[in-house]
């Protein structure tokens, strides 16, 4: 029987998962991934994790306890730095401590660390490593991990065009890439936040598809090119440390210097450390751009779909006032 | 002139402002962190900053008041929040209308022209390069005394036989060397401390606790911003050894060197063997540490939201369980009450004592 690796559905999942996946199922092995994020899966999350933890480590926890017991391996690599610059926020960093000192019947951990500031090559020896307790064939996890680089480049440039992870999953598996243009909307957002919180419908309330409802475009950090992102310029006289939050940011800076939204929306969690401090610097920022108007939504346990929906409603309504002000102007 | 002030951390602002006073500044004394302070700080900083953003923020925009134009400060490269503090902290002043300059050191071996640049900066009265060495090093001396004369405070506040002897002395020491402006004169500042300390009478019959403090380094070294933890648990008879000087006292006096800081490593790497930035591994580590050394417990200070000591948190309860040592934690926010708190560390006390005296009852019976 194939062995079974567990993979939350939250976290690295919207950016990885397709890597994974393929990587594992080329090696004979089961990926097997945590239910979508529900009531439960938060319910439980807030009760096996810290009250003070972050909303998204809370629903994390959660997504172990559903996975857990129907797994023969977890998969929660320690994600440290990408791309030699930048590093994961310190709970990510943590991750892998804080589950198995919290859960007690937990299947064996695939914890490796991944720090391409050590180690060029960090990526490939992890994968070698979670290859290596399904094959003893070298050779046969090379290939595996090529072919699962391929599929994660085929997978992030679906992202780019504007597809949702789901949406860009399941094109991957239906082989068909053309992708149908984007219809005409009057308004265009963007809207920024991490992956996991933006990608997830549960604990985002829906948002995108909601804007959607309301005539809206929406543009996430996914379909901001990596390029752009690393040119971009802030007057703050230091990066953000972490990988997300400097990319949110500097999304931000790139859409108010140039103008190519009618609106932004930051959407961020209850308790984010990071946040604190993008949040503050794109209200400020936004302060020299009067013409592009910024919100900024903080999601908790009990977000409501009904508050958000009016919150969301008022300012659409508003945007669209502004642009239609500068039209008749 | 430049009118200089700098975070109040407990008792260092003594030595800063001599050392910026030296060189020639005014400096404007950043107040104790008063309700007022951290009312001024929430008020405008982000909801979701930690603790010490917020009474930073309300302290600069209290010297701000009073003419000060220049913030001195450190940064750091994270991986934590408070590497962009100071910042984050000077957009926010702008915003408002506060025109203040910003030098804020970076770690001098990685940057040494940076770190060299900004003391020139600060080098009002245009001292050579030597004198300014003299003067850092005097301030660091000064730094030392004053962690010494708090470690004094914390043998003997709970052993003393009138309650709020030694906080009074404290408070006098610290006035001595505040006025001491040589090496001599902090000499014999902190001699006359030492004597003014063993001085006060002592019970040497009372059942004194031990109890490590561990945590986030503000909320650690300011007491107000802990709500005088250690004083408040000094007159329940505990002492409390602190996990953290600005000096690195404990690492120094200890006679171990820099091994106790590798040891705190490897004491914390079964359990996180990550640094996750802040202090959240020493957390851990200090932790056993203590344990190790038969301490009665441990407590955990914390900003609310803050991020390494929530990983730490959350690994803690095994750490407590495998060492067999009591962790209380506190997450500090604006709402955190004394009162609360008391009521909290009395009933950590009481279970530390119940504790200690079924250890002894045990052996007792394991001998007879
Ligand atoms: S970046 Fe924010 S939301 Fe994400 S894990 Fe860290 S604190 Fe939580
Ligand atoms: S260690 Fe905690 S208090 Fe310090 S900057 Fe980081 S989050 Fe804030």
């Amino acid at each position: 029987m194939a062995a079974k690796v567990g993979i939350p559905r939250t976290l690295f999942y919207y950016v990885y998962f397709p890597m994974v996946e393929t990587f594992l199922k080329e090696l004979g092995a089961e990926p097997v991934v945590s239910s979508k994020t529900s009531r439960k899966i938060l319910d439980d999350g807030v009760r096996e994790a810290l009250a003070d933890a972050c909303v998204p480590v809370k629903i994390f926890f959660g997504h172990v306890q559903d996975v857990k017991d129907k797994i023969d391996f977890l998969f929660v690599p320690r994600v440290v730095c990408l791309n030699g610059r930048t590093i994961y926020c310190p709970k990510f960093l943590g991750l892998p401590d804080m589950i198995k000192h919290t859960f007690d019947q937990l299947p064996e951990v695939i914890d490796t660390r991944i720090d391409v500031r050590d180690d060029r090559f960090a990526v490939w020896k992890a994968f070698y490593m979670l290859g290596k307790k399904f094959t003893n064939s070298t050779a046969k996890i090379f290939f595996s991990y090529n072919k699962a680089k391929r599929v994660l480049k085929l997978y992030h440039k679906l992202l780019k065009e504007g597809l949702s992870p789901e949406a860009a999953m399941n094109k991957l598996k239906s082989k068909d890439y053309n992708i149908k243009p984007n219809h005409q909307s009057l308004l265009k957002f963007a809207v920024l936040g991490y992956p996991y919180i933006v990608h997830d419908k549960y604990i985002s309330v829906n948002l995108l598809d909601k804007l959607n409802k309301l005539g809206v475009e929406t543009i996430t950090l996914e379909q901001v090119p990596l390029n752009i992102i690393k040119n971009t310029k802030t007057d703050i006289p230091k990066d953000m440390f972490w990988t997300f939050s400097d990319m949110v940011l500097k999304a931000a800076y790139h859409f108010f210097n140039r103008g190519t939204v009618d609106g932004i929306i930051h959407l961020t969690a209850f308790g984010c450390g990071p946040d604190s401090m993008v949040d503050k610097y794109m209200e400020l920022k936004s302060k020299n751009h009067p013409h592009i108007p910024f919100m900024s939504v903080t999601i908790d346990e009990h977000s409501g779909e009904a508050g958000m929906y009016t919150r969301l409603e008022a300012f659409v309504d508003m945007v669209k006032r502004k642009k239609e002000a500068v039209n008749n102007a | 002139m430049r009118k200089v002030t700098f975070p109040h951390m407990g008792h260092s602002y003594i030595a800063f402002k001599m050392l910026m006073e030296d060189m020639g500044n005014e400096v404007i004394l950043p107040p104790r962190p008063s309700k007022k302070t951290l009312d001024l700080g929430v008020k405008y900083a982000p909801e979701f900053a930690c603790l010490p953003y917020k009474i930073l923020l309300g302290t600069y925009l209290q010297t701000a008041e009073m003419g000060m134009d220049t913030i001195v400060t450190s940064g750091g490269a994270g991986p934590c929040r408070a590497g962009h503090y100071a910042h984050l902290h000077k957009a926010i002043l702008h915003d408002l209308g506060y025109n203040v300059d910003l030098v804020c050191f970076e770690a001098p071996k990685k940057h040494p022209i940076d770190f060299y640049r900004k003391v020139q900066k600060l080098n009002s009265a245009k001292l050579s390069v030597l004198s300014i060495i003299e003067a850092i090093k005097r301030g660091w001396h000064k730094l030392k005394a004053l962690d010494h004369m708090e470690k004094l405070s914390h043998k003997i506040r709970p052993r003393e036989l009138k309650r709020g002897t030694t906080s009074k002395v404290y408070k006098m020491t610290q006035l001595w060397l505040d006025e001491a402006r040589t090496h001599k004169e902090i000499e014999e500042a902190e001699a006359e401390g030492i004597k003014a300390f063993n001085n006060i009478p002592q019970d040497p019959n009372r059942e004194v606790l031990k109890v490590g403090l561990v945590g986030e380094i503000y909320v650690l070294l300011e007491p107000a911003s802990n709500l005088e933890i250690e004083e408040t648990l000094g007159h329940m008879g505990v002492e409390v050894e602190r996990s953290m000087f600005l000096t690195g006292w404990t690492r120094d006096n200890l006679g171990k060197g820099t091994e106790e800081l590798i040891s705190v490593t490897d004491a914390a790497k079964p359990y996180l063997p990550e640094l996750i930035g802040g202090h959240g591994r020493d957390t851990i580590g200090h932790t056993v540490l203590y344990a190790k050394r038969k301490f009665d417990g441990v407590i955990q200070l914390a900003p609310f939201t803050c991020i390494p000591e929530i990983v730490a948190r959350t690994i803690l309860p095994k750490v407590s369980i495998i060492h067999d040592i009591p962790v209380l934690t506190f997450f500090l926010d604006e709402q955190t009450g004394k009162a609360g708190m008391v009521t909290r560390l009395e009933a950590f006390v009481d279970l530390l004592r119940r504790k200690k005296q079924n250890t002894k009852l045990n052996q007792a019976a394991a001998l007879s």
